[in-house]
C-alpha cells in the first residue's frame, strides 16, 4: 500500500509537496486500511492498491478529494477526545523528528528548564490525573510517594503488559506514538529522582517491540535518554523487558519480579512498590497511558487537563470498543461519557440490525451490565458501583444471541487457566466454580447451586491476594445481579434463550 | 542486634505489647491468640498464598494475611468472627477437593496439616465437587517421592530447599490448577543434579506430597526445623 503510493505520488511528479507516510494506528478497524491527508484531516476508508492513483491524481494534484471513498462517520469522531492518541495516525512513528514537529520533548524541556522536580509533582497532582491501567490510583500522589522514599536508587516501570483478550490501547500507543510513552517517563524520572526506567511489554507485540526500539535508539542519538540530557545534568536510561504472555505478569507486584527475571507471582503489599519495588528499592509503576498524560499536562497546565472529563475525574480514557457493534475500534473519550453513546453514538448501535443485550465493562473481569445501565457515567467509582471495573478500558458489546450464563462461564475460565496459581480461592475456588457452570450449562443445574455461586465468588473476591481473584468474579456477580432469570431457565426450564448452552454440548458428544 | 521499638495493638480485644516489624500472626501466637496456617512456617519468609490466616481490620474493608503483615500501633484486629471461620472453612474444602485427599489411604493421615484443619475448624463434608486429579507422582528419587495429588502448594518444599539447603532444586512450573512443584528444569527427582537428598522437603510438608519411602511419618515429619535451624544461625 505504501509502496502503491510512492508510485503514485512519483508517477503525478509531485515529490517535493507531497510526502508519503506509515504511521500508526487510528484506531477504526471496521474500515481499514485507512489512508489520512494532511492539512484537511481527509480520512479514506477500505482503501485498495487502486484507489491509490485516484487519491493522489484528484486530491493531492487537482485538489478535489475523492469523496466516494471518504471516511463518512461523523459520529465515531465527534464524541470523542483525543489527548493521548492525538498523534496516533498522524505521525509517523519511527521519525522522532516527526514527534517534536509536533511539540513532541517540549514538555520535558521545560520541565529541565523552568521547573523543579517537586514542580512537576505538583503539576500532575493538580491536573487530577488517575492510574489508566485500571485501579484508579492518583499519579500525582504516586510519584510524590516514590519522590519522598529515601531509599536510592529509584526505578521507574511502565507497564504495557495489556494481557487482557480484545483489548489493544495500549499497544496502539506503542507502535503510533512511542516517543509520547518515553517522554512521559523522561519526565516522571526527572519529577521522582529516578535515573532508569523500564518498560515491560509483552511479547506478543512485534512491532510494538520493534517501533520502541528504534524510538529509544533514536532518542540516545538526540541526547534525550542517557548522561546530560538536553545539556542538563539529568541522567535517565531506557530498557525493554519482555513478558511471557501471562496475564498476571502485568499485576504490580507480580511484573517487578518478572522484571527482576523471577516467576510472575504476585506477592501481598504492604510494602508497596512505591517504598520496595525492583531490588527492594522505590519504584513508580504506571500504566503506559497514564504516563502519555504527564508531557500533555506539563505543557499545557494542570487547569487544562482539568478541563476534560469529570471534576473529580479528569482527562480522557482508551478504550477498546469490540463485539456485536457496527464501529470497533479503539476510542478516547472524555470521563464521564455514558456508555449509550459510546455504543450506540461512536460505536454505531448493534451490528447485523440485531437487538443490545448487555455490555461488558473492564475486560475479562469486569461487569455485564443490561440495558437500563448503559445511562451509566464512565469513571472509575460510578463503573464500581454497578459491579464493573474500568480494568484496562476493554468494552465488549453482546447482542440477543449471547448467552449470560454463557458468558460468565467464558470469562471466568480466563482467569483460571490465568491464575497464577499462588492462593487459594483464586487457584481452587475458581475452578470449583467452572464446575457448578458445567453443570448449569449442561442442564444439570440445581437451584442451590446459585447460592454456592454467590457464596464463593464472595469469598474469592474478598480473599484473594491480588486484583484477579479480587475481581475474577465479576462477571459472575453481575450476571446474578442484573440476568438472574437466565440462571434459573437454564436450572428449571433447562433451556437457553440464546440456544448457546445445552447445543455446544449435544454437537460435541 | 537492634530491639526495634515497642508497639501496642488489640488483637480479638486483648492489648498487645510487640517490638515494631513483628507480624500479627506472630503477635497473636506470642499472645496466645492461635490463628490457623497453613503455607506459613517460621523460619522461612512467608508466602501469603494459602489464605486460612487472613483476619480483619478495625477499618478497613480488605481482609489482611495475618502471616505477612506487620502489626502497626493502635491496630485493632479480629481473628475470629463468623465470616472468617466461614471463610476459613471455604478454603479447607477448595484444598481438599481440588486434588486427591483420601486421608484413610494416605501416608500422612493423623500427621497431616490439613486435615487437622479440617477437624478444628468443624469441616467434616467436602460440599464441592471433588476432583481426582491424574497429576505425576515421581519416586525416581532413592528415597523421596513426591505425590503432587496431594500438594496444596504452600511452597514450604521450595522455600526451605532455597533458603535454608540454599541449593533451589525445587521450584513451580506452569500457572492456574497446573501448577506443579518440579525439581531442577523439571527433571525427575532422580535425575536431579542439584538435590542433596537433605530431607528437609519432606519434613516441613505440610500434607502428605513429599515423604520418605519406608520411613514411618512420625520419624519424618519435624515441621520445627526450619525454625531452629534459623535460629541457630541468627545466634551468632
Ligand atoms: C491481574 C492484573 C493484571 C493487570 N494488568 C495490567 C496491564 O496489563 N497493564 C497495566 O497497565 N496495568 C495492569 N494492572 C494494574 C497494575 O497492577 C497497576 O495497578 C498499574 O500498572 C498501575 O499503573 P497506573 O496507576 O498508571 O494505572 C493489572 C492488575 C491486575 C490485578
Ligand atoms: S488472586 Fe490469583 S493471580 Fe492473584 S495471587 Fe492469588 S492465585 Fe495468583
Ligand atoms: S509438596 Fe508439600 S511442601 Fe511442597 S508445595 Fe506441595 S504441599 Fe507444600
Ligand atoms: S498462612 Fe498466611 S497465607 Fe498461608
Amino acid at each position: 500500500m505504501l509502496k502503491a503510493f510512492e508510485d503514485a505520488v512519483k508517477e503525478f511528479g509531485v515529490e517535493n509537496i507531497c510526502k508519503v507516510a506509515r504511521t500508526g494506528c487510528i484506531g477504526t478497524c471496521s474500515v481499514g486500511p485507512a489512508v489520512l491527508v494532511d492539512p484537511g484531516d481527509y480520512l479514506y476508508q477500505c482503501v485498495t492498491l487502486e484507489n491509490a492513483r485516484e487519491i493522489v491524481q484528484k486530491h493531492i494534484v487537482l485538489g478535489e478529494p475523492v469523496k466516494r471513498i471518504l471516511y463518512n462517520n461523523e459520529g465515531y469522531f465527534q464524541k470523542q477526545q483525543r489527548l493521548v492518541l492525538r498523534n496516533a495516525g498522524k505521525i509517523d512513528p519511527t521519525r522522532i523528528q516527526d514527534y517534536i514537529s509536533v511539540g513532541g520533548y517540549f514538555a520535558l524541556a521545560k520541565c529541565l528548564a523552568t521547573m523543579t522536580p517537586q514542580g512537576v509533582v505538583d503539576e500532575i497532582t493538580n491536573s487530577g490525573l488517575r492510574g489508566r491501567g485500571g485501579a484508579g490510583f492518583p499519579v500525582g500522589q504516586k510519584w510524590s510517594l516514590v519522590a519522598r522514599a529515601h531509599n536510592t536508587p529509584k526505578y521507574i516501570v511502565a507497564n504495557l503488559d495489556e494481557g487482557d483478550p480484545g483489548v489493544f490501547a495500549n499497544r496502539t500507543l506503542a507502535e503510533a506514538d512511542p516517543h509520547a510513552i518515553i517522554e512521559g517517563m523522561l519526565i516522571a524520572g526527572y519529577a521522582i529522582g529516578a535515573q532508569k526506567g523500564y518498560i515491560y511489554i509483552r511479547s506478543e507485540y512485534p512491532l510494538a517491540i520493534q517501533t520502541l526500539q528504534k524510538a529509544i535508539a533514536q532518542a540516545k542519538d538526540m541526547n534525550l535518554l542517557g548522561d546530560n540530557i538536553l545539556e542538563t545534568q539529568h541522567k535517565f536510561d531506557l530498557e525493554l523487558r519482555f513478558g511471557a504472555g501471562a496475564f498476571v505478569a502485568g499485576e504490580e507486584t507480580a511484573i517487578l519480579v518478572s522484571v527482576e527475571g523471577r516467576r510472575a507471582q504476585p506477592r501481598p503489599r504492604p510494602p508497596y512498590p512505591a517504598n520496595q519495588g525492583l531490588w527492594t528499592k522505590p519504584t513508580l509503576i504506571q500504566n503506559v497511558e497514564s504516563l502519555a498524560n504527564a508531557p500533555l499536562i506539563v505543557l499545557n497546565g494542570w487547569a487544562w487537563f482539568k478541563s476534560f472529563g469529570l471534576p473529580n475525574c479528569t482527562g480522557t480514557k482508551c478504550f477498546s470498543l469490540t463485539g456485536e457493534i457496527n464501529n470497533p475500534g479503539l476510542i478516547e473519550v472524555p470521563m464521564g461519557i455514558t456508555l449509550r453513546e459510546i455504543v450506540y453514538d461512536i460505536g454505531g448501535g448493534i451490528s447485523n440490525g440485531k437487538k443490545f443485550k448487555s455490555v461488558l465493562v473492564g475486560g475479562p473481569s469486569g461487569g455485564c451490565l443490561p440495558e437500563p445501565l448503559l445511562e451509566a457515567p464512565i469513571d472509575y467509582d460510578s463503573l464500581k458501583k454497578v459491579g464493573a471495573i474500568m480494568g484496562s478500558g476493554g468494552i465488549v458489546v453482546l447482542n440477543e444471541n449471547s448467552c449470560m450464563v454463557d458468558t460468565a462461564r467464558y470469562f471466568t475460565d480466563f482467569c483460571i487457566e490465568e491464575s497464577c496459581g499462588k492462593c487459594t480461592p483464586c487457584r481452587a475456588g475458581l475452578a470449583r466454580v467452572k464446575e457448578i457452570f458445567d453443570r448449569i450449562t449442561t442442564g444439570e443445574g440445581e437451584l442451590n447451586d446459585i447460592d454456592i455461586l454467590e457464596k464463593a465468588s464472595e469469598y474469592i473476591s474478598n480473599a484473594s491476594l491480588c486484583g484477579l481473584g479480587q475481581t475474577a468474579p465479576n462477571p459472575i456477580l453481575t450476571t446474578l445481579r442484573y440476568f438472574r432469570e437466565e440462571y434459573l431457565e437454564h436450572i428449571v426450564d433447562k433451556k437457553c434463550r440464546a440456544g448457546v448452552c445445552f447445543k455446544n454440548e449435544k454437537a460435541e458428544e | 542486634m537492634t530491639l526495634n521499638p515497642m508497639i501496642t495493638l488489640k488483637i480479638d480485644g486483648v492489648q498487645i505489647s510487640v517490638p515494631e516489624g513483628t507480624t500479627i500472626l506472630k503477635a497473636a501466637k506470642d499472645n496466645g491468640i492461635l490463628i490457623p496456617t497453613l503455607c506459613d512456617l517460621e523460619g522461612l519468609t512467608p508466602y501469603g498464598g494459602c489464605r486460612l490466616c487472613l483476619v480483619e481490620v478495625t477499618g478497613s474493608p480488605k481482609l489482611f494475611p495475618a502471616c505477612i503483615t506487620p502489626a502497626s500501633p493502635g491496630m485493632e484486629v479480629t481473628t475470629n468472627s463468623d465470616r472468617l471461620k466461614d471463610y476459613r472453612r471455604t478454603a479447607v474444602q477448595m484444598l481438599m477437593a481440588e486434588r486427591v485427599h483420601i486421608c484413610a489411604v494416605c501416608v500422612a493421615n493423623d500427621h497431616c496439616e490439613l486435615q487437622a484443619l479440617a477437624n478444628q475448624l468443624g469441616v467434616d463434608h467436602v460440599a464441592l465437587e471433588r476432583n481426582f486429579t491424574r497429576e505425576q507422582i515421581d519416586s525416581s528419587h532413592d528415597f523421596l517421592v513426591i505425590d503432587r495429588n496431594r500438594c496444596i502448594l504452600c511452597t514450604r518444599c521450595i522455600r526451605i530447599c532455597d533458603q535454608i539447603e540454599g541449593v533451589h532444586t525445587l521450584d513451580l512450573k506452569l500457572r492456574s490448577k497446573n501448577t506443579e512443584v518440579i525439581m531442577d528444569l523439571d527433571e525427575s527427582w532422580g535425575n536431579s543434579c542439584s538435590c542433596t537428598s537433605c530431607r528437609k522437603c519432606a519434613k516441613v510438608c505440610p500434607v502428605g506430597a513429599i515423604y520418605i519411602e519406608g520411613e514411618p511419618i512420625t520419624q519424618t515429619k519435624n515441621r520445627d526445623v526450619a525454625e531452629f535451624i534459623t535460629a541457630r544461625r541468627n545466634r551468632k
